[in-house]
């Protein structure tokens, strides 16, 4: 019989084995992503693959980066994706405060109307909110990508929730005070949420940097692509001899900022999942 | 004497500012969410290819469905994908969480690891897979036949296409299900542990007694969370297959794009999303009653 110290030991060696070899798994695409993305095109078109590229073919980015406007998708994706976050974080936070702390006639059925919203699909919603699109005259402007962003129900109830955990008695005192509600949400409430605004606005910034379906629907013309339409148009574009070294650089290049902006704000991405998952 | 009753005026006040306050968010939310969703049961009764004004045809989409063999199949096709990812998505993203949740060192970089298919955009990762896919200088095909194994054509392939895109839906969505798995791992008290300890539980009985049934309402959000994200699929199929070869990874939310944006039928794509949205209630529903048989509630509500 073995002791409990070195039973232990050994389940922390498998543990180790079997993070590893999954790890592995998770890997390997990024590491072929990354590897494929410095060969050039005759190692690219080689079986067995080559595993590293002979010389590191850093022209790859910038051709891939010249082949298409890809400074114009670029531009796209910040502004889009920049304003849709402040706008949210604006907006939800408004509303959740009204929800949270302000007595208005109707208030519950309203926020009970967002809640059964938040059910509903979005292939639902996107045939008519492409023919409101139109009829307003916003296809194929970075306007039809933007404003339907600009609040969000998942946000709204994000914010209240939190906010109903904050204390009153700040907020009593500052009003006995004379505070207006402006003042009271501006310098008492946006100040003590700071963690729901950093968690709110990781996960609508990389939503919205990420999102493929709706610019899909959305967007035809080149000068008002987002980065994402721009990867799938290299990819259709010569089915027969897909570049695919150059592809694999544009796909770093979009992957990159995003997997760093994780690393630096993990703490409340996960705390907005683990929120989600727990009260959802 | 009648003694009149005001309302003092800071409820007004209040009650101003708290429409104020939501005003920018009601407006959003009524033109780009309610409306949305009671025009697209409107747009059911009629017949309108956007060239010229929509008639209105009662019943009749409804009818079409019942009668499109198109439909069925896609239907199944979206189950199939559903069914090829969920199990393998949350038995694997249990495991890797109780793993994770063990006292070691590096669990923070692990973790990272894991999560990072999640958050990485997957127009891209569909990209990167449909080369790794690829039958003839694909990694996969190399990997395979070094182990003796003639490599299928993937996406090419009728039979291999979709279990090639639920491969790729366990290793993207896996991540996440962790995440929330390891948040619930983490609220279990120690002192259940020590207790089972005490009389003398093994590690698989701590599991099967103490963590699974103390976990079953994460699994249940982990479950129909995957389960509505997976019917909703659409991006990987349209990057990896665009819906083919011969309609073999067509989805529902794939058809309704093509009816809508490529065949202009919105009244028939608005019908299909509707059904869509009944199928994910109906399988929600299912679950949330089957699920007071197995979720143990801690509260006791």
């Amino acid at each position: 019989m073995l002791s409990r110290k070195s039973r232990k030991r050994i389940a922390d060696y498998l543990t180790y084995i079997v993070l590893i070899l999954f790890g592995a798994i998770v890997v390997i695409p990024f590491l072929w992503m990354i590897l494929s993305s410095f060969k050039d095109a005759g190692e690219i078109w080689t079986f067995p693959p080559v595993f590293m590229p002979k010389k590191f073919q850093w022209s790859n980015y910038r051709d891939a980066w010249n082949a298409l406007p890809f400074d114009r998708f670029l531009f796209n994706s910040i502004i889009v994706t920049v304003c849709v976050t402040i706008g949210q974080l604006f907006t939800c936070s408004l509303g959740g405060y009204a929800f949270a702390r302000l007595r208005f006639p109707g208030r519950d059925k309203i926020f009970l109307l967002y809640l059964a919203t938040m059910m509903i699909p979005f292939p639902v919603m996107m045939i008519p909110l492409f023919i409101i699109m139109r009829t307003l005259g916003w296809i194929d402007t970075l306007t039809a990508l933007i404003v339907p962003g600009l609040f969000s129900a998942w946000g709204t109830f994000l914010m209240r929730q939190y906010m109903l955990g904050i204390p009153k008695a700040l907020e009593d005192a500052a009003r006995i005070d004379g505070c207006s509600y402006w003042r009271l949400y501006w310098n008492i409430i946006v100040p003590l949420c700071k963690p729901v605004f950093a968690t709110l606005g990781i996960f609508t910034f990389m939503g919205t940097w990420n999102q493929f379906f709706w610019p899909l629907i959305m967007i035809n013309t080149i000068s008002a692509k987002t980065l994402p339409l721009g990867l799938v148009m290299f990819q259709a574009r010569i089915a027969a001899e897909t570049p695919w070294h150059l592809i694999m650089a544009a796909s770093c290049a979009i992957v990159l900022p995003i997997i760093v902006l994780f690393i630096i704000g993990q703490k409340y991405y996960v705390k907005g999942i683990v929120m989600s998952g727990i009260k959802g | 004497m009648k003694i009149k009753i005001h309302r003092p005026k800071y409820f007004q006040k209040e009650e101003i500012a708290g429409l104020c306050f939501l005003s920018p968010n009601l407006i959003g939310f009524l033109i780009f969410s309610f409306l949305p969703i009671t025009a697209s049961i409107f747009l059911t009764f009629t017949e309108w290819n956007l060239a010229t004004s929509p008639r209105f045809v009662g019943f009749e989409n409804y009818v079409n469905i019942i009668d499109d063999e198109l439909f069925w199949k896609y239907l199944w096709n979206t189950f199939y994908y559903a069914i090829g990812t969920i199990p393998a998505t949350v038995m694997l993203s249990f495991f890797l969480a109780y793993l994770l949740n063990r006292k070691i060192h590096g669990i923070v970089f692990f973790r990272t690891l894991f999560f990072s298919p999640s958050i990485t955009l997957l127009v891209a990762i569909a990209i990167v897979w449909s080369w790794l896919y690829n039958a003839d200088f694909g990694l996969f095909n190399f990997i395979l036949g070094t182990l003796g194994i003639d490599g299928p054509r993937w996406l090419q392939s009728t039979t291999w296409a979709m279990p090639a895109i639920i491969i790729m839906g366990i290793w993207k969505g896996t991540g996440y299900s962790m995440l929330i798995f390891l948040a619930g791992l983490q609220n279990i008290p120690e002192q259940y542990y020590e207790a089972a300890d005490i009389d003398g539980a093994n590690w698989w009985q701590k599991i099967t007694h103490v963590t699974i049934p103390l976990i079953s309402s994460t699994t249940f959000f982990v479950l129909v969370t995957t389960m509505i994200g997976a019917i909703q699929g659409f991006d990987q199929f349209y990057i990896m297959t665009r819906g083919g070869p011969a309609g073999e990874t067509t989805t529902l939310v794939y058809y309704i794009f093509q009816n809508a944006f490529e065949w202009f039928k919105m009244g028939y794509a608005a019908t299909i999303a509707l059904m869509l949205f009944a199928i994910i209630l109906v399988v929600t529903l299912f679950q949330w009653r089957f699920a007071n048989k197995w979720v143990y509630d801690e509260g006791g509500s």
